[in-house]
């Protein structure tokens, strides 16, 4: 017993010897690249399976990128009017352009408005000509349908939803007032819609996230089992689990990788497909709006997401099965 | 450079392979371990590179409590030991090179020492014009060979052999024998299971000598 204990005070110094034969940082990295490039190797030589795997990779993550980037675009779309709440006040056709511009003089000294912008009935029947392709038509009439318009822009801290409605039912209670409507309601419906679907967006990514784990998990683990002599053998030879997990995890970031590139490409056609009738409707709309692709952020985020996962998924399955293989 | 202290080794399921075996192998020394099959000749190779864990007693690697020693540790043990295994344990996707290389790459050595080494390796075993090659296309003599070779790459203190000429004809077996008599003579310390009496008795080392588990008589092995 003695004896025994004296060998283990001895250990120590056996360690350290066989630390110190550890590797040099150059050497380290160098070793890295090598497993690296081995597991790429390796994926390419079963191409065929590594193929559909990306592909399923591809798949899973370009659906929430995709998805992403769509009501991105709607955003984009939405944005240039977001907050700038605006009121249109429809004067009763009897009100005198005179009398309007009385009204729009008193409601400029409210203390909740920012401005506000008188249009008279010929102005807004040129505009709508012009907007409209109607003017022919409209020339032919008698006299303007149209009523006087308050354009009001309400003051900074008056724009919330709560305030412009109180707002806007100040001017309904107006003897004047024909029609008042919040220009903001499409907007705000608009928003809380986008808001419903990033969520979605949110939880579905997650579950297709948490697909990417399984598969990546599960062709590591299929990838363990075909090499367990291979990890019978290193481990009789002395290799340390770190040095047997490590070909296993480098394949994962690969998937990652490989999967992530799957997905811009999808991602990319699609988009490129969509762009043509997107441009047709903008234009029936006269906006000049054109769908924007993967930013180069969201790319990163893309490819990042993929290794992460990817190492994750390998690491689940490393972690679970490697060290149930031993030499017997 | 072994020693073995009243270690008894009890498979689950209550068969005990070993019964109280105290046994010492020193330093430099080469010793043959036979017996019966099933006598527990592997069971006590297994003991010392670890893959198995005594039941009861202890067992000592070059100064080294192996049979309480943690997991983490066990690759360091390995490293100073080189296994031969009775059917290769080859990697059948890699080459010969490869194959020798791999402790090496294990034991974190710079490329250009790996190729030094594994190269002299092959060239003691006489297949150095054959590293390019795929284990496959040898002959199982070559690929006992090549075994050998990736057991002493990297000079390890031990040598652990189980049956290692049990697929071959006698003289590739003697030649295997003359291969481990050499690596003793550097001070390599040596031990091979063989149940082959008839080579055992041609060549002038100690025998330990299993039965049913038990040591037929008290050993102690000298270089």
């Amino acid at each position: 017993m003695n004896r025994a204990r004296s060998n283990r005070r001895r250990s120590p110094h056996h360690w350290s010897e066989s630390l110190r034969r550890r590797l040099s940082p150059r050497t380290w990295l160098l070793r890295h690249a090598q497993v690296a490039f081995d597991s790429l190797g390796r994926l390419y030589r079963s191409w065929v399976s590594s193929l559909m795997t990306t592909a399923v990779l591809g798949i899973a993550l370009a659906m929430p990128t995709g998805m992403y980037l769509l009501l991105d675009n709607l955003d984009r779309l939405s944005g240039s009017w977001d907050g700038q709440a605006s009121l249109s006040v429809f004067l009763k056709a009897g009100v005198a352009e005179t009398a309007a511009a009385t009204l729009a003089g008193q409601v400029r000294s409210w203390p909740e408005i920012a401005e506000v912008t008188l249009i008279t009935p010929a102005e807004a029947l040129e505009e709508f000509g012009q907007h409209s392709g109607f003017a022919d038509v409209l020339g032919a009439l008698d006299e303007n349908p149209l009523p006087v318009v308050l354009l009001v822009t309400p003051g900074p801290g008056h724009s919330d939803p709560q305030s412009a409605g109180a707002l806007l039912q100040k001017f309904r209670a107006l003897p004047e007032t024909e029609l008042a409507q919040l220009d903001l309601q499409w907007v705000q419906r608009l928003a809380a819609m986008l808001d419903i679907a990033r969520r979605s967006v949110m939880v579905i990514g997650a579950l297709l996230a948490l697909a990417v784990l399984l598969v990546v998990g599960n062709t590591i683990r299929l990838e363990i089992q075909n090499r367990r002599e291979e990890i019978v053998v290193t481990k009789l030879i002395g290799a340390t689990n770190s040095f047997i997990r490590r070909p296993f995890l480098y394949s994962g970031i690969w998937y990652g990788v490989l999967g992530a590139g799957v997905a811009w490409l999808i991602v990319e056609i699609s988009f490129w497909l969509l762009a043509g009738p997107v441009q047709h409707l903008a234009g029936l709309y006269q906006s000049n709006f054109a769908l924007q692709t993967l930013p180069l952020q969201l790319l990163l985020l893309l490819l990042g997401s993929g290794i992460v996962l990817g190492l994750l998924g390998s690491w689940l399955a490393v972690g679970r099965h490697l060290s149930a293989i031993e030499p017997s | 450079m072994i020693r073995f202290d009243n270690v008894s080794k009890r498979y689950p399921g209550g068969f005990e392979a070993l019964t109280n075996i105290s046994l010492e192998l020193e330093d430099g020394a080469m010793a043959f371990l036979t017996g019966h099959s099933g006598a527990g000749k592997s069971t006590l190779l297994k003991l010392i590179a670890i893959i198995e864990r005594a039941t009861r007693g202890q067992v000592f690697v070059d100064g080294q409590n192996v049979s309480r020693i943690r997991r983490r540790r066990i690759p360091f043990i390995r490293r100073k030991i080189g296994f031969i295994f009775q059917n290769h344990h080859l990697l059948f996707d890699r080459t010969v090179f490869d194959n020798v290389a791999l402790p090496l790459i294990i034991a974190g050595y710079r490329h250009q020492e790996v190729g030094r080494r594994a190269r002299a390796a092959l060239d003691k075993v006489g297949l150095l014009s054959k590293e390019r090659l795929y284990p496959i296309t040898l002959s199982g003599g070559e690929q006992q060979r090549v075994g050998i070779a990736r057991a002493v790459v990297n000079k390890p203190l031990l040598l652990l052999a189980d049956e290692p000429t049990g697929n071959l004809d006698p003289e590739l077996s003697r030649e295997i024998m003359d291969l481990f008599a050499l690596f003793n003579q550097v001070g390599v310390t040596v031990l091979i299971a063989s149940h082959d009496i008839a080579l055992i008795e041609q060549l002038d080392y100690p025998v330990i000598t299993l039965d049913h588990g038990r040591l037929l008589h008290t050993v102690r092995a000298s270089a």
